[in-house]
């Protein structure tokens, strides 16, 4: 899979991993030294319980460098924000991002990000993470094309329990920029792919679309189809287009969403989402194995984690090809 | 007392070797510039405005026009117009009358800036294999949509306001039948159906002809209610209130009576030959909150099936003044730039007050999402749309969709002479004169319009594919994908672009 990246940027999404912690926050940060990891848990204080914290287990790897102190912090809400925890969470998250060179790179129950500037392979040996048991992965390696790579522009891209990887570039960012910030998101301009988790974040969790609808709203069909679209069911895709028109993730994408247990896609359930944009600029393969669903840009990666899958298919351009847990994680 | 009498402006050569004085030319002139003395056309270039009809007309090709060689010495600051202009207001102790629009300001900020394209790291899309969609919804948005559950699905619970739908995002300005000729108002109307688009009525009514083209016209309502009733009202495909006009913010509208001719009169509901007069302000308006209730009248008088827009020109604080429209509930604002045109208007005012467009739609655009409304109301941007990439860059900037008036009335053959507020338009535009009107054929200038909107259309696809974006929803607001080059540091901020080469 080398072959598909440079080196510029490597990372992984893994659910399920802090089972006990599963009621707390996990804050994964990047901080520069063990003196502004204090600053960073002083200012964390003031705005919520700190249950745990605690070094991200590393390893000296070669191609990785040291610029950054990868640490994670387990916290919850106090109760006179409990109505509103997870905004506060979004909240505490821009503002330490906004005011310090620390950077919090991922902030949902139960799961983490980790991600650094190398190969994919790499990242995985400098964060241990063989030691680590998930029900969903995602992974990513990076090759930038609009910005510098850099360890906060590698994906994944996590918002609450919410993260996503994108091969593609977003030829719509500054609409989806300015949309998401009129309702109060803030991008960090790291790269374009960040957009669609906060598009996510907006449409699934704050706007409780359906899965279904809410890759409608990223990958909309075209008017000439929806005009030939049954009544009720036009009046629906028509609406959408209409309000979220500037939340089109626009030029070639190939996305993987995961939603993790503590909120979710439908009905509390675990999900992995696979969409690509609406005329498929960039490819989009499933494969099932027993009870693994694998989804990637390139078949090549299931293969690589999967020799031999029982079938293989790919969605339909902006189709949305659904994973689901079933029971408890 | 002896003057100096000013050079004529333009000089009329008639190749004689050329002319076989078939008179053609005498009959085309309709500002007197040409006339038929002892057997051969006798130019009087003092009269002539350049406007290219005897020109176009002469079936020799013998009539040249030149712009006369000035004799007068030069002046870094007494330039030869602003002499002219002392002159003639010595003269006459008069307000200067122009037409089209500001002439002061030749610096146009659409030029400094440019569009991007996909090279490599993503694919240009070509419009000529890939759908490209340009289908454009004007009027009040919700901010989330909202679903309930029934039995076997969901059910849409979120009720839309009604909303203007355009094929494309480029609709015609407001035009008045009285400024403009019934044939040239006629042709806009048809052409705004052909392109599935719309046409402005102006603030003259609605000419009984054109009715039953009246789901492609936003019908006016303005300071002088002229041709204003309930049927008019629930005709159009929406209501537009006109506040103020870019090539004459806070001036009124003056139609000579001597233009009122019957039809006029019947349409405009007052009788004939008597000035049609429009107040500088709406004399039921004299703040923001009389404003909200004109909106909410027309919206009862029209059962709330129509939107209502409101238009204003870009003056200094239209960034705020359009969050007030917006909050009166207007479903559009039609921002009007200092370049826009007219068929008449005080010079002065024309080329001092105001604003450019550009600034104007950065800047609304910017404080409505500020204030979380830009989904409340659409923006429609005028005064300077010259071509397909002024369309790109004005929607990239973040407004909505374009009006064009000067550029549809060159397809229709205007030349910019600008002399419309003399009524003798020799293309039949902007005359009520039968001879002159009957220049224009309707459904020929129908059809010129329309090619303009359709190759307009393509380009922007060009444009769009370009840039990787297969529809116009991802270019509104995306001012990333502009860059400005040559432009200052203010002007760039308030655009919210970045210069080229970074």
């Amino acid at each position: 899979m080398n072959e598909r990246c440079n080196g510029l940027g490597g990372g992984f999404a893994a659910y399920g991993i802090y089972p006990e912690y599963r009621d707390c926050y996990a804050l994964h940060m990047l901080v520069k030294d063990y003196e502004q990891k204090e600053q960073v848990a002083e200012m964390l204080q003031e705005h919520v319980n700190i249950y745990k914290d605690e070094k991200i287990a590393t390893r000296t790897v070669r191609g990785i460098s040291q610029d950054y102190l990868p640490w994670r912090f387990f916290v919850d809400v106090p109760k006179k924000y409990a109505t509103n925890a997870d905004n506060h969470i979004i909240d505490l998250t821009i503002r330490i991002n906004d005011t310090s060179d620390a950077l919090v790179v991922s902030n949902g129950k139960n799961m983490g990000v980790f991600k650094a500037v190398g190969y994919p392979d790499q990242v995985a040996d400098f964060y241990k993470l063989e030691k680590y048991e998930a029900y969903l992965w995602l992974a990513h390696g990076r090759y930038p094309t609009n910005t510098q790579g850099s360890w906060g522009g590698a994906h994944p891209f996590s918002i609450l329990d919410c993260s996503i990887v994108h091969n593609g570039e977003i030829t719509s960012y500054g609409t989806n920029k300015r949309f998401l910030e009129s309702y109060g998101y803030k991008c960090s301009n790291a790269t374009d792919s960040e957009v669609v988790a906060y598009l996510w974040d907006l449409l699934v969790r704050r706007h409780k679309l359906p899965i279904e609808l809410a890759s409608e709203v990223l990958a909309p069909r075209f008017w000439e189809q929806i005009d030939r679209m049954p009544a009720e069911e036009r009046r629906i895709i028509e609406a959408l287009r209409i309000t979220y028109g500037s939340a089109m993730v626009n030029g070639p994408a190939s996305i993987l969403v995961a939603n993790g247990s503590g909120l979710s896609g439908v009905a509390g359930k675990s999900t992995m989402v696979g969409l690509t944009d609406r005329i498929k600029l960039r490819p989009m393969v499933c494969a099932r194995k027993d009870d693994y669903t694998f989804m990637a840009s390139e078949e090549s990666a299931i293969k690589a984690v999967c020799k031999n899958p029982d079938f293989v298919w790919a969605p339909g351009a902006g189709k949305p090809a659904v994973a689901m847990v079933n029971g408890d994680v | 007392m002896e003057m100096f009498s000013s050079v004529p402006e333009f000089k009329v050569a008639i190749d004689a070797h050329r002319c076989r004085l078939c008179q053609r030319c005498v009959e085309n002139c309709s500002f007197g510039a040409l006339e038929w003395r002892e057997n051969k056309v006798k130019a009087f270039d003092d009269r002539c405005v350049a406007c290219q009809r005897c020109v176009s007309m002469c079936p020799e090709d013998a009539i040249t026009l030149h712009r006369t060689p000035s004799v007068m010495s030069t002046h870094p600051v007494w330039t030869e117009n602003a002499r002219r202009d002392v002159f003639t207001q010595a003269r006459t102790g008069a307000v200067l009358l122009a037409s089209t629009g500001n002439e002061l300001h030749e610096r146009i900020i659409f030029d400094n800036l440019l569009l991007d394209a996909c090279q490599v790291t993503n694919p240009a899309i070509d419009p000529l294999r890939e759908p490209i969609e340009l289908r454009t919804h004007i009027g009040k948005k919700p901010r989330s949509v909202e679903f309930e559950a029934i039995d076997d699905g969901i059910t849409l619970t979120t009720e839309l306001s009604p909303a203007l739908r355009l094929d494309i995002p480029i609709m015609i300005a407001q035009m008045s039948y009285g400024a403009l000729s019934l044939e040239a108002h006629e042709a806009l109307a048809r052409a705004a159906v052909m392109s599935g688009t719309t046409m402005g009525s102006g603030e003259g009514g609605l000419h009984k002809k054109l009715y039953q083209y009246a789901d492609h016209i936003v019908v006016q309502v303005a300071s002088g209610r002229f041709g204003v009733h309930l049927a008019y009202l629930n005709a159009g495909a929406a209501v537009e209130i006109k506040i103020g006009q870019g090539a004459k913010p806070g001036i009124g509208g003056h139609l000579p009576g001597i233009k009122i001719s019957e039809e006029i009169a019947e349409t405009r509901m007052i009788p004939i030959g008597v000035d049609a007069i429009s107040p500088a302000p709406h004399h039921d308006i004299y703040s923001i909150e009389d404003l909200a209730l004109l909106v909410n009248s027309l919206k009862e008088a029209t059962r709330y099936k129509k939107p209502v827009f409101v238009k204003i020109a870009a003056v200094h604080n239209v960034a705020a003044i359009s969050s007030g429209v917006c909050r009166a509930g207007a479903d559009a604002i039609v921002v009007d730039g200092f370049r826009a045109g007219t068929g008449a208007t005080p010079k002065v005012i024309r080329d001092n007050i105001g604003i450019p467009i550009e600034l104007a739609i950065a800047s609304v655009d910017q404080r409505l999402r500020d204030e979380g409304i830009r989904n409340e109301t659409s923006i429609i941007a005028s005064g300077t749309i010259r071509n397909s990439g002024d369309v790109a860059k004005a929607i990239a900037l973040g407004a909505d969709a374009v009006k064009i008036g000067t550029a549809a009335l060159i397809a229709l053959g205007c030349t910019v002479c600008k002399r419309c507020y003399t009524g003798r338009c020799a293309w039949g535009i902007t005359t009520q004169d039968p001879k002159l009107r009957s220049r224009l054929d309707p459904a020929e200038g129908a059809r010129r319009v329309a090619n303009l909107l359709a190759a307009w259309s393509i380009e922007l696809k060009e444009i769009l594919g370009a840039a990787g974006i297969n529809s116009i929803e991802s270019l509104r607001g995306n001012r990333d994908r502009l860059r400005g080059y040559e432009l200052d540091h203010t002007t760039l901020e308030i655009l919210g672009v970045q210069h080229a080469g970074r």
